[in-house]
């Protein structure tokens, strides 16, 4: 099953993360994804820019309608997402575990329902 | 859904509901043609008697049942199906002769923390005991239209999050276990208490060498012992160091103490465990203070509750005095629960403290829910106020 792995965590303010503590953080990062990719389940991995350069649009009420900042002003905003493929849920908790995200933040895991590959969707 | 009446029954509900949800890995799906197939055997069984092999029988229908679903065109025109995900290829694969024993792999799944504890006990009892959705909602004051809707979105989930129906590694394996034992605990404190007495048995042979299994079933079966006791000729309670040993059922405290010793041999203590050894010393008189004052340090130390700190506190009264116990509990945030409050009332009336173990009386009285206790209470409180 194809699992969304969505990193939820507060941003810090301008300076307010030292650059070792940055530094560190992409370590973690990279050593992360080399071991999603190396165990054969990394289908994708993103991390995101600030909530400061999202868009949001929508044509909800029927003209479309692009708005400075999130879906929802949150404390914790959505910060990266890992797309991987594993056997079940048991298996994608395990891997959001030991996402460095958990340690500052809260990773949503939520089953992929359908995706679009090789020219269709999925089911 | 026909209603089971017998444990025999329910065994047989519950193993073959998971032997189908292994194949389908759809709970809602497997549940409805195993619901066919109880209501065929009902139809049918009491005319041309009972086939030599029940469970075998049961299997096949509801078996076939699947495969039907599986073919209808009305489910292939709602959903787009998949063949290599939907197909019950692995339908082939049941033999009806040889049916193995998998509650364990469902109980895991009901209790998957991925699930809402609170939906734990009544999945349990839905899935691998076969209670309907409108007894389990009586059993926890629900509406039974509340609790179905509380069980169909959890067996959704469990299909959509992609719950998987295995066993967990084995360093996974002793923190999903106490989710199981926390669940079956939690039947016994609803009003299933052969089911749940019964369930707890069968999670030990299921999980022999887990020595938690074996002390909630000590635990429970401890418990059970002494419920006759609890309450007089006239229904009147009688508190433990009151209750007639001789209404006790030796047997149920034999077997507790046979599930201790298997738990002891496997050598790795918990809290059920302590919990079972302190019922077990309760179950002696004339009672030893000293071995249960040592076991709750223990219990205090190894899972801490407020319910194990207020029975700490009475057997500190008992060795230390009266003034100990009372000292102990004071330091307990525990306003509002009903032990508490009511062995705060004993233990002031022991010191002579009248005025404030009337004022104790009253709180314990206005927070308990059981009548027959409530009355015992309301009897000491005249006793001291007149």
């Amino acid at each position: 099953m194809r699992y969304a792995i969505l990193m939820h965590y507060g941003e810090p303010a301008d300076g307010e993360l030292a650059e070792e503590t940055i530094t560190e953080a992409r370590r973690q990062f990279d050593i992360y994804a080399k071991a999603l990719e190396q165990a054969g389940v990394l289908v994708s991995a993103d991390v995101l820019q600030p909530v400061l350069a999202t868009t949001t649009v929508t044509r909800r009420d029927g003209e479309l309608r692009v708005q400075d900042g999130p879906f929802a002003e949150t404390k914790e905003v959505l910060a990266g997402i890992f797309l991987v493929d594993v056997a079940d849920l048991d298996a994608a908790i395990g891997w959001a575990g030991t996402c460095p995200g958990a340690q500052w933040g809260t990773i949503e895991v939520r089953p992929v329902a359908t995706a679009f590959l090789d020219g269709r969707w999925s089911n | 859904m026909v209603e089971l009446t017998t444990l025999a029954a329910r065994d047989s509900y519950g193993r073959l509901l998971a032997l189908l949800f292994a194949v389908t890995s759809d709970v809602a799906a497997a549940e409805d043609a195993l619901a066919d197939a109880f209501e065929r055997a009902v139809r049918t069984w009491p005319e041309r008697g009972t086939p030599g092999n029940p469970d075998g029988w049961l299997l096949t229908v509801a078996r076939n049942r699947l495969r039907d679903r599986w073919r209808s065109a009305d489910l292939r025109r709602v959903v787009p199906l998949e063949e290599s995900r939907d197909a019950p290829a692995h339908l082939d694969e049941l033999d009806v002769d040889a049916i193995p024993d998998r509650r364990l792999e469902l109980m895991l799944v009901c209790a998957h923390p991925a699930i809402d504890p609170a939906v734990h006990t009544p999945l349990m009892l839905n899935t691998v005991l076969g209670f309907t959705a409108g007894q389990i909602g009586r059993a926890f004051s629900t509406p039974g239209a509340t609790m179905a809707t509380r069980l169909v979105r959890a067996k959704r989930r469990i299909k959509a999050a992609g719950i998987p129906f295995r066993l967990p590694d084995r360093g996974d394996l002793p923190g999903r276990m106490t989710a199981v034992l926390e669940a079956v605990y939690g039947a016994y404190a609803i009003d299933a208490t052969g089911e749940a007495l019964h369930l707890a048995g069968v999670l030990t042979e299921l999980a022999p060498d887990e020595p938690e299994a074996h002390g909630l079933a000590a635990l429970m079966q401890l418990s059970a012992a002494r419920a006759e006791a609890r309450t007089d000729g006239d229904g009147r309670f009688v508190p433990l160091g009151e209750q007639d040993p001789a209404r006790w059922d030796r047997e149920l405290i034999e077997r507790a103490h046979r599930h201790l010793r298997r738990a002891h041999a496997c050598g790795r203590l918990g809290r059920f465990q302590l919990e079972a050894a302190i019922q077990a010393v309760h179950c002696v008189r004339p009672a030893n203070w000293r071995s249960l004052l040592a076991l709750h340090e223990v219990l205090d130390s190894v899972a801490p509750s407020l319910g194990a700190s207020v029975a700490h506190a009475v057997v500190v009264a008992e060795v230390e005095g009266a003034a100990a116990g009372l000292a102990r509990l004071d330091a307990l945030a525990g306003d509002r629960f009903q032990p508490a409050r009511a062995a705060r009332a004993h233990l002031l009336e022991r010191l002579g403290r009248v005025g404030e173990a009337v004022t104790a009386y009253r709180m314990a009285i206005e927070l308990t829910s059981d009548p027959a206790e409530r009355d015992y209470l309301k009897e000491r409180l005249v006793r001291l106020d007149g």
